[in-house]
C-alpha cells in the first residue's frame, strides 16, 4: 500500500494512528514492562503495517502506540529529517493522525530515530523511540536465544566481556563502532541500537525516556528517565568517543558534534559535515543572524 | 584404684574441618521410581532400573575431603564418576543429595540448595573444572589468554593488564610457550590443550579442582608430563583435587586417598597405598590384579 493510499483508507475507516486501540494497548503494556525493568528485552506481537519489516516497524508501532493528537513529531534517520526513510515514516504518521511535524529538536515532544541521538539536549517532556534491527547485545557471541536468554537472566556476560578482550588484544582498543554494548542501571546488558560511540554518553541519566523497538525481532526495551547507563569497558582501556582528529564541519564550523565523512569526487578530498541537519540548519541560521545584528 | 576415664569424656580428636562434605548424592537419569536405588548397584551388577529403565548414575554417594588433598576416584567406563564431577560442578543438578565446602558460608550452606546466580559465584570462585575433552573447558576458538580472561571476568575482574599479567604467570606455571598465548588452543596440540585448560581453571585460586580424565587418550610421554604437573601444582598450590581416571596407574600416582567406584557405588574407600596392597572388595581386587 502507498503512503498515499493510506489517506483514502483512513477516511474509509482507518482507527486515528493506524492501529486499532487494542493494538496500541498491547504495545503500551509491554512498554510499561519494559519501563519497569530498564534494559531487558520485552517480547511483543507485532502487527501488520504498510511498511516492510526492518525498516522501523518496532519504532514505529512504539510511536503510532503512544502518539496523541497534540503530539509534535520529528522523524530522522541517520540524523537526518529528509532521507527517504524519515520521510515515508513521517507521512505515515501524519496521514493518520494529523500531527504536526517539526524538523526542530526542542519543538518536538516525540522523536522517532533511526541510528542517531540529537546532538541538541534533549528534556524530561520528549520521547526519543529508536528504531532498532537487532535488539540482542549477545547475538555477537551466542546464536541461540535459548542460551542469551538464561545468559542475561544469570547475569553472565563474561562472553561479551571476553570479545572486548581479544578485540584490545587484536587491535590494541575496542573496534565496536557502533551498536556499543551498555549496562543499564547495573543489571542488563542492552544493545542501544546502531548509534555511534559518539551518543551512548548521551543516554546516560538522560531526563528523557528512551524506547526502543524491533519489529522483525519482536521485542521492545526501554531507558527510562535518569536511568544509569554505561559502557562495557575496562579500568585500563576506558570507552571512547569517536575522535575527528580536529576536524570541523564544513556547512556550521562545529568541532563538537558527531561528523559524517563526505567525499568529494571533484577535489578527491574527504570533507566532514555534521551527521545532525537540523543541528547544523540552526548553528548556520544563528551564526547569520548574529552577523546581521552585528554594526 | 584408678579409674581409666570413660571414652566420652575424652575429647575428639579436632578434627581439621574439611574442604568438602558430599552426603548422599544420587543422580537418576530418567523418570526413576521407588525401586531405582534397591535394585541397581554392584549386587545387582546394573545401574539401571529393571522396573523403570532410569539409570542411577550415582546412588548415595557420601565422601569428605580435607583442604590440599588429592582424592582419587576410579572405576570402570559408566560407573558414574563423571556424573559425580558434574554434579559437584554444577554442570548436572542432583536428583538429591547435599554438598558443604567450608569456604561458602563456613560450610553452612548446602550449595545443591543455593540460587543459580550463587551456584554461579560457587563454581568460578571456588571451584575448577578440567574436563577429558578441552574443547568443553575451553573456547578453543578464543585465544588461550583470553580463555584464561574469561574465568577471571566471571569473577569480576575489569583490567585487561592484570589478566595478561595473571595468565602469563598461569601458562608460565602449566609450561605453554607465553608466546602463544594470543593464539586460539584450536591450533595446539591436545597435551597443550590440556595444560591451557588447567591454566584457565587455576585463575581464580579456586580452593578444589576437579579433574575428568586429564590424561585419558594422550601418549604416556604426555601423560607424564601433565600428571608430575598436577602434583607440583597441587602441592605449590596446596589445592585440593578430586582426580577421576579409570586408569588405577593414574590414581596411585596422583591420590593420598581413593574411592572405587563400580555401578553407580562406591565400594570401595581408602588410603590408596592400603586398597593397592590390600583391596578388600572382590571388584577392588579385580581391578588392581587386572592393571597392576
Ligand atoms: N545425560 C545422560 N543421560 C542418560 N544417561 C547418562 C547421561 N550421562 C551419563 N549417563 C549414564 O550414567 C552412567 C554414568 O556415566 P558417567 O558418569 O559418564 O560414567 P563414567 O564417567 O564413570 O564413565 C552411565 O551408565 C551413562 O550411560
Ligand atoms: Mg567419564
Ligand atoms: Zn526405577
Amino acid at each position: 500500500m502507498r503512503a498515499a493510499d493510506l489517506l483514502v483508507a483512513r477516511r474509509s475507516g482507518y482507527n486515528f494512528a493506524f492501529l486499532d486501540e487494542h493494538s496500541k494497548r498491547e504495545v503500551r503494556r509491554a512498554l510499561l514492562k519494559a519501563v519497569a525493568i530498564p534494559g531487558h528485552q520485552v517480547p511483543f506481537a507485532p502487527r501488520e503495517l504498510p511498511i516492510a519489516l526492518g525498516w522501523g516497524t518496532g519504532g514505529l508501532q512504539i510511536t503510532l502506540s503512544l502518539i496523541g493528537p497534540r503530539d509534535v513529531l520529528k522523524v530522522i534517520d541517520q540524523g537526518s529529517d529528509d532521507s527517504v526513510n524519515a520521510v515515508n515514516l513521517r507521512r505515515l504518521i501524519t496521514r493518520t493522525t494529523g500531527v504536526r511535524t517539526t524538523t526542530d529538536t526542542r519543538r518536538a515532544t516525540i522523536i522517532q530515530t533511526r541510528h542517531r541521538v540529537p546532538e541538541e539536549s534533549l528534556r524530561a517532556d520528549q520521547v526519543l523511540v529508536f528504531q532498532v534491527p537487532y535488539p540482542e547485545p549477545l547475538r555477537r557471541v551466542e546464536p541461540s536465544d535459548v542460551q542469551t536468554r538464561r545468559m542475561h537472566a544469570e547475569q553472565d556476560y563474561s562472553r561479551l566481556w571476553v570479545y572486548l578482550y581479544e578485540d584490545i588484544v587484536r587491535w590494541g582498543d575496542v573496534t565496536i563502532p557502533h551498536r556499543y554494548p551498555v549496562r543499564v542501571h547495573g543489571r542488563y546488558v542492552m544493545d542501544p541500537s546502531p548509534i555511534p560511540r559518539w551518543d551512548v554518553p548521551k543516554l546516560h541519566r538522560s531526563p528523557t525516556l528512551g524506547l526502543f523497538g524491533a519489529g522483525r525481532e519482536k521485542r521492545v526495551y526501554a531507558i527510562p528517565p535518569h536511568t544509569r547507563v554505561e559502557p562495557l569497558e575496562f579500568d585500563d582501556h576506558p570507552f571512547r568517543v569517536e575522535d575527528f582528529g580536529g576536524e570541523r564541519c564544513r556547512r556550521c564550523g562545529s568541532g563538537r558534534s558527531f561528523l559524517s565523512a563526505i567525499y568529494d569526487r571533484a577535489t578527491g578530498r574527504r570533507y566532514y559535515v555534521c551527521s545532525d541537519t537540523d543541528y547544523c540548519e540552526r548553528r548556520i541560521a544563528g551564526g547569520a543572524a548574529q552577523r546581521a545584528a552585528a554594526p | 584404684m584408678s579409674i581409666a576415664p570413660a571414652p566420652s569424656a575424652v575429647p575428639p580428636a579436632a578434627d581439621a574441618q574439611p574442604l568438602l562434605v558430599l552426603e548422599r548424592l544420587l543422580k537418576i537419569y530418567g523418570e526413576g521410581c521407588p525401586d531405582c536405588v534397591a535394585r541397581t548397584g554392584p549386587a545387582a551388577g546394573t545401574n539401571v532400573c529393571p522396573r523403570c529403565r532410569s539409570v542411577v548414575a550415582c546412588g548415595d554417594l557420601s565422601l569428605r575431603l580435607d583442604p590440599g588433598e588429592i582424592f582419587g576416584i576410579v572405576g570402570e567406563s559408566g560407573s558414574g564418576k563423571s556424573t559425580l564431577l558434574r554434579c559437584l560442578y554444577f554442570d548436572e543438578t542432583p536428583t538429591a543429595g547435599h554438598a558443604y565446602l567450608t569456604p561458602y558460608e563456613a560450610g553452612r550452606v548446602d550449595v545443591f540448595a543455593i540460587s543459580p546466580q550463587r551456584r554461579r559465584y560457587v563454581r568460578h570462585h571456588l571451584l575448577g573444572m578440567v574436563y577429558q575433552h578441552p574443547h568443553l573447558g575451553l573456547d578453543l576458538d578464543t585465544s588461550a589468554g583470553g580463555n584464561i580472561a574469561e574465568k577471571m571476568l566471571m569473577a569480576g575482574t575489569r583490567h585487561v593488564g592484570r589478566m595478561r599479567e595473571r595468565a602469563r604467570e598461569l601458562l608460565g606455571r602449566t609450561e605453554v610457550p607465553l608466546d602463544r598465548m594470543d593464539e586460539p588452543p584450536r591450533r595446539f596440540s591436545g597435551g597443550m590443550q590440556q595444560r591451557v585448560q588447567i591454566a584457565k581453571t587455576l585463575a581464580n585460586n579456586p580452593p578444589l579442582v576437579l579433574l575428568d580424565e586429564v590424561t585419558t587418550g594422550q601418549d604416556v610421554s604426555v601423560q607424564a608430563r601433565v600428571l608430575d604437573l598436577i602434583r607440583s601444582l597441587g602441592r605449590s598450590l596446596g589445592l585440593a583435587m578430586i582426580a577421576v581416571s579409570h586408569d588405577l596407574g593414574v590414581i596411585r600416582l596422583l591420590a593420598q586417598r581413593t574411592a572405587v567406584m563400580k555401578n553407580g557405588r562406591i565400594v570401595e574407600l581408602g588410603l590408596t597405598d592400603q586398597i593397592l596392597e590390600d583391596p578388600q572388595h572382590p571388584y577392588t581386587q579385580l581391578l588392581v590384579s587386572s592393571q597392576l
